[in-house]
C-alpha cells in the first residue's frame, strides 16, 4: 500500500513538474512574448514603430515591458458585461476557449521519451483533435452570450468556417498516420529521426508535403486568424464574436489564440518537422538530449514565425470564399493525397 | 458610355494561391528585415520628444503684440470682437489723452474653449494688435474646470509678445507708456 503511495505520488509529482517545465513555462512564456511580438513584428514590416512606450524610469525596453503594462491594464480594466440573458455563459465563454487551449500541450513530445511528454497517451493526435476542437464552443458561446448582432454573425462565422475545417485537417493528417502507422505522437517522432536512402531525414515535410501546406492553412483557419478571420472581421463586425469582450475576459480570449498559435507550432513540428528528432544526430547522452529538445523548441518558434508572417501578409478572404476553399479546393486535395499515399505505400510494399 | 474592364484571368499557379502566398512571405520577411537592419523606411515622428515645426500660416494661441516701448497696440476699436463668429473676446475699454489712439483696452479676454481659431480677429485688426501665430497648442485638460483658465487675459501674455514692427502710432509711443497698460 505504502509503495503503491510513493509511486503514485512520483508520478503525480513527475507529471507536475513536466507540467510546470513545459506548458507553464515554455508555452505560457511563449504566449506573453507573443503578446509583444506580434505588434512588433507586424509594425515593423509596415514600416510602423509599434508598441514602444511602456517605461519604468528610462528603461523601455523596445517596447517589451508592454508585456508588463498589458496584464496590469487588462486587469485594472472595467470588465464589461453587456445587457445580456446569459451573464453566466458570458463569463465562463473564455475559459471554455482558454482550457483545452492548454490541455492538449499533455500530448505533446517536447524530447525524447517519457521524461518529455506530460502524459503519454497512446491516444495522441486523437485527444489533440478531440480537445482542440473544444474550444470552438467558447468562441461560439461567447459570442451567442453578448447578446449582441455582430458577434451573433461572427459566431455563427467562426463556427460554420470551424467545422468545415475540422474535416480538412483531420484528412491532412491522415497521410501521416498511414505512413507512420501509429497516431502516438512520441512514435510518430521516432519514426521521423531515420533516414529515407541514408540522407534524407525522414520528416513528415519530405514524405508528404501537400499534406503539410494543407496542414498549415486549416490550422490557421482553425485558430480564425487571418487570412481566415472572418469571424472577427473588424471592417464589417466591428470586432466579431469578442465585440462585447473588455478587460481580462478579452485577455483570456486573445492569449487562447496565442497559445493555439503555439499549438499548431508544436504539432506542426511533432508532425511535419521531424519532432525533437535532429538528423544524423543519434544518442542519449545528456547533451545530445539538450540538442534535441532545444531543436523542437527552435522548430516550434520557426513555425510560429510562419503564421505570423502569413497573418500579416494575406488580406481577408471573403466569406463565400473561406466555404469554398474548403469544401470545394482543401477536402478533395486531402482526399486525393490520401489516395495517392495508400496507392504509393502499396506499392512500396509489394515491392 | 460603356466602359471596358479589363479582367485579369490568373495562371493555374497563381490562382492556387501557394506560390503567391510563399512570394508575399518572402516580400514581408524582406521588408522586415530592411526596416530592422539597413535603412529604416518608418517615418514616424515621435511626437512628444521629436516635433515637427508648424507652418508659418499655422494658427494656434493668440498673442497680443506690444509698441516698441512695451505698451499694447490695442487700442480697443472692438473690430476684432464685432468679426469674431464664435464671440469669444471680451474687450473691456478705457478712454487714455493719447488723442490720436483715444482708447486702450483695460482687460482683454479670449475665451480659449470656444474660439475656434479661425484668425478673422486678425484680419479685422487695423494695428496688428492680436496675432494668432505663437505656434502654440492650446494646452489640453482633464476637466473642463482646468480650463477656466481658458479665459485667458491676454494682456497678462504681453510681456511675452514682442512686437515685430512698428505702428501708425508709434511716434505717441511715450504718451502711451504713460498711459496705457504695459505688463511685467
Amino acid at each position: 500500500m505504502h509503495l503503491v503511495d510513493n509511486v503514485l505520488l512520483n508520478l503525480v509529482l513527475a507529471t507536475l513538474i513536466k507540467f510546470v517545465g513545459f506548458v507553464l513555462v515554455f508555452v505560457m512564456g511563449v504566449a506573453t512574448v507573443l503578446t509583444w511580438a506580434e505588434r512588433k513584428y507586424s509594425a515593423v514590416l509596415q514600416n510602423r514603430v509599434g508598441p514602444n512606450r511602456a517605461n519604468i524610469g528610462n528603461v523601455r525596453a523596445g517596447g517589451l515591458l508592454h508585456m508588463l503594462a498589458d496584464p496590469i491594464k487588462m486587469l485594472t480594466k472595467e470588465d464589461f458585461i453587456p445587457n445580456t440573458p446569459n451573464p453566466i455563459l458570458f463569463r465562463i465563454a473564455p475559459l471554455l476557449a482558454f482550457v483545452p487551449a492548454l490541455l492538449v500541450f499533455a500530448v505533446i513530445p517536447y524530447g525524447p521519451g517519457d521524461n518529455f511528454q506530460v502524459s503519454n497517451t497512446s491516444l495522441g493526435i486523437l485527444f489533440i483533435f478531440a480537445i482542440g476542437s473544444l474550444n470552438v464552443y467558447g468562441s461560439v458561446i461567447g459570442a451567442w452570450a453578448s447578446n449582441n448582432k455582430w458577434s451573433l454573425i461572427g459566431g455563427l462565422r467562426i463556427s460554420a468556417q470551424m467545422i468545415s475545417y475540422e474535416v480538412a485537417i483531420g484528412l491532412s493528417l491522415c497521410g501521416i498516420f498511414m505512413i507512420y502507422g501509429s497516431v502516438d505522437l512520441q512514435d510518430i517522432a521516432r519514426q521521423q529521426g531515420s533516414l529515407i536512402l541514408g540522407f534524407i531525414p525522414a520528416w513528415g515535410i519530405v514524405l508528404q508535403p501537400v499534406a503539410f501546406i494543407l496542414y498549415m492553412a486549416c490550422a490557421i483557419a482553425e485558430n480564425k486568424r487571418a487570412p481566415f478571420d472572418v469571424g472577427e472581421a473588424e471592417a464589417e463586425l466591428t470586432a466579431g464574436w469578442w465585440t462585447e469582450y473588455s478587460a481580462m475576459g478579452f485577455a483570456v480570449f486573445a492569449l487562447s489564440e496565442f497559445i493555439e498559435i503555439i499549438l499548431i507550432g508544436c504539432v506542426g513540428t511533432t508532425l511535419f518537422l521531424g519532432g525533437w528528432t535532429i538528423p544524423f544526430l543519434h544518442g542519449d547522452a545528456w547533451w545530445i538530449v539538450v540538442l534535441e529538445v532545444g531543436g523542437f523548441l527552435l522548430k516550434t518558434l520557426f513555425l510560429i514565425w510562419l503564421q505570423m508572417t502569413i497573418r500579416w501578409t494575406l488580406p481577408r478572404f471573403r466569406y463565400d470564399q473561406i466555404m469554398r476553399l474548403g469544401w470545394r479546393i482543401m477536402l478533395p486535395i486531402a482526399l486525393l493525397n490520401l489516395v495517392v499515399t495508400g496507392i504509393v505505400l502499396t506499392f512500396i510494399e509489394r515491392a | 458610355m460603356a466602359k471596358v474592364v479589363n479582367r485579369m484571368h490568373p495562371d493555374f499557379a497563381t490562382q492556387s494561391y501557394v506560390v503567391e502566398a510563399f512570394k508575399g512571405v518572402a516580400l514581408v520577411t524582406r521588408q522586415f528585415a530592411r526596416n530592422l537592419f539597413a535603412k529604416k523606411d518608418v517615418v514616424t515622428v515621435h511626437y512628444p520628444e521629436d516635433r515637427r515645426a508648424y507652418t508659418p500660416r499655422f494658427r494656434g494661441k493668440h498673442r497680443l503684440m506690444l509698441r516698441d516701448d512695451k505698451s499694447v497696440r490695442c487700442v480697443a476699436c472692438m473690430l476684432c470682437a464685432t468679426a469674431c463668429p464664435a464671440n469669444c473676446i471680451t474687450i473691456v475699454a478705457k478712454e487714455i489723452d493719447d488723442s490720436t489712439i483715444e482708447k486702450a483696452p483695460v482687460s482683454f479676454d479670449i475665451d480659449l474653449l470656444k474660439c475656434i481659431y479661425c484668425g478673422f480677429c486678425e484680419e479685422a485688426c487695423p494695428c496688428d494688435a492680436i496675432r494668432l501665430d505663437s505656434g502654440v497648442h492650446t494646452l489640453p485638460s482633464y476637466t473642463r474646470r482646468d480650463q477656466k483658465a481658458g479665459v485667458v487675459n491676454l494682456l497678462a501674455l504681453g510681456s511675452a509678445s514682442i512686437a515685430s514692427q512698428g505702428g501708425e502710432n508709434r511716434a505717441h509711443s511715450h504718451e502711451g507708456t504713460a498711459h496705457g497698460r504695459s505688463s511685467h
